[in-house]
């Protein structure tokens, strides 16, 4: 039989663990510009739009993302694409990141105070010029320090891939568990690489809120 | 697309998913009271507890928040055995979500804790109450009512996570829909239906919740 060292267990999940840090920042990006389309539907729409974006949150907040990435995985087949896991694992995530993403983004967008559009309003500024010189700039210090922090929830949420197939960081840990019969180690080792890409993240976010202190800027 | 879509499955596969949702139910109680338990045992250890405990509370905290919730399961149903420790599946899943909720439950009741003015303390050790006790009848009950929507919001997030308890073949609903799809070659019908059937509970769950928080603290919070 072949002996594994740490070395060669280690060398293995971190290869795979680019895979997890590629889909991340796909799902992040992607689900960064899918929510702040979606937070203009909101914000900015009619009744059809803000109700459309209202039930579009409800369903991706409401059911697993593990069923989010099967039916995505099995309805895409439906209009028979040959889907690969990679697609499905991507769409997926990217939806699912919208949905939260447009929810903090709105929050966010709702903690200005109502007198600053009023303001605006008054100094003859349009839709457009209240949001670029006055909504959004004070927006987004309130949106930056849960933006970080959700990445967190992306990195974690990447894991889930492996499920439908997806080789990354969770499914090496299978496959390497497999050969060696080392779950131990093995589950060890794919949580500290897990830890070590979350746990800046999650830093970076408390500091940021200290930082901005924007909860009790406004008042 | 010519896809016909049929859901004559459900008439002989319906006892399946019931089970399953009986499972998810189950998993959702036990480790919701017993999540919050430890939560808010940690919680009093890192306020007030031992200073030899404060670190291991953080680190166990920080641990569990910053990795993925599925490393978590296998970590304890294939890592743990070779410590000796054998737990069956659903042994095994319940004390996943357990640890998981655990520590994010920590985080909420300690914001809770936070947010209580430091008199309260003072005044229960003024009516010779010790610190077990003032933390017990004066700063548990309103810090509990302060975070309620916040803790309530997290149990339907570790419920909603418990679909992968199927992957260390815990028999949940999203165990009875790949078992399903698998028999039935209906897999989109039998993720449609799971997903409808886990966007119901959500809300159940949410306006039970509700509805406890409304049977337990009556008045609106002290501030």
């Amino acid at each position: 039989m072949i002996e594994f060292t740490i070395w060669d267990i280690l060398r293995n999940l971190l290869l795979a663990a680019r895979w997890t840090v590629v889909l991340s920042l796909v799902s992040f990006l992607g689900g960064g510009i899918v929510g702040a389309l979606l937070l203009f539907l909101r914000i900015g729409g009619n009744r059809l739009s803000t109700a459309f974006t209202k039930y579009y949150v409800e369903f991706f907040q409401g059911t697993p993302l593990l069923m989010q990435l099967f039916l995505a995985f099995f309805g895409l087949g439906l209009f028979g694409i040959n889907v690969p896991a990679w697609l499905a694992a991507g769409i997926a995530l990217i939806l699912w990141t919208a949905a939260f993403l447009t929810e903090i983004w709105r929050g966010s967008v709702e903690s200005v105070v109502r007198g600053q559009w009023e303001a605006s309003a008054s100094l003859g500024m349009g839709y457009v010029q209240q949001m670029r010189y006055v909504i959004l700039p004070q927006a987004l210090t309130v949106a930056i320090p849960p933006t970080v922090g959700f990445s967190v929830q992306v990195v974690k949420g990447t894991a889930l891939t492996s499920i439908i197939g997806f080789v990354e960081l969770s499914k090496a840990g299978t496959v390497v568990t497999n050969a060696t019969f080392q779950p131990f180690t093995v589950y060890g080792l794919v949580a500290l690489i897990y830890f070590a890409l979350c746990w800046p993240l999650s830093k970076s976010s408390q500091i940021l809120e200290r930082k901005l202190n924007v909860a009790h800027r406004n008042h | 697309m010519t896809y016909a879509f049929s859901f004559s499955w459900l008439a002989e596969y319906y006892p399946v998913l019931l089970k399953g949702i009986l499972i998810t139910i189950e998993l959702i109680v036990v480790g919701g009271l017993f999540g919050v338990a430890l939560g808010t045992a940690c919680a009093w250890a890192r306020a007030l507890g031992p200073a030899w405990l404060k670190p291991l509370v953080s680190a166990y905290v920080e641990l569990i928040r910053n990795t993925p919730f599925l490393i978590q399961l296998f970590f304890i149903f294939f890592g743990l055995p070779s410590l000796g420790v054998r737990l069956t599946e659903l042994e095994a899943a319940n004390l996943a979500m357990v640890v998981n909720l655990g520590a994010y439950s920590c985080e909420i009741v300690r914001a809770g804790l936070q947010a209580t003015p430091r008199g309260q303390f003072e005044a229960g050790a003024s009516l010779a109450m010790s610190p077990i006790q003032t933390f017990r009848y004066i700063v548990l009950v309103p810090a509990f009512q302060r975070i309620w929507p916040a803790l309530s919001s997290q149990v339907v997030i570790v419920m909603l996570g418990s679909a992968v308890v199927s992957q260390i073949a815990a028999e949940d609903l999203t165990f009875a829909a790949n078992f399903i799809q698998s028999r039935s070659f209906r897999a989109f019908e039998a993720y449609f239906v799971t997903t409808a059937i886990y966007l119901a509970l959500a809300i159940l769950l949410r306006q039970v919740l509700a509805g406890i928080g409304a049977m337990i603290f009556p008045r609106r919070p002290a501030r």
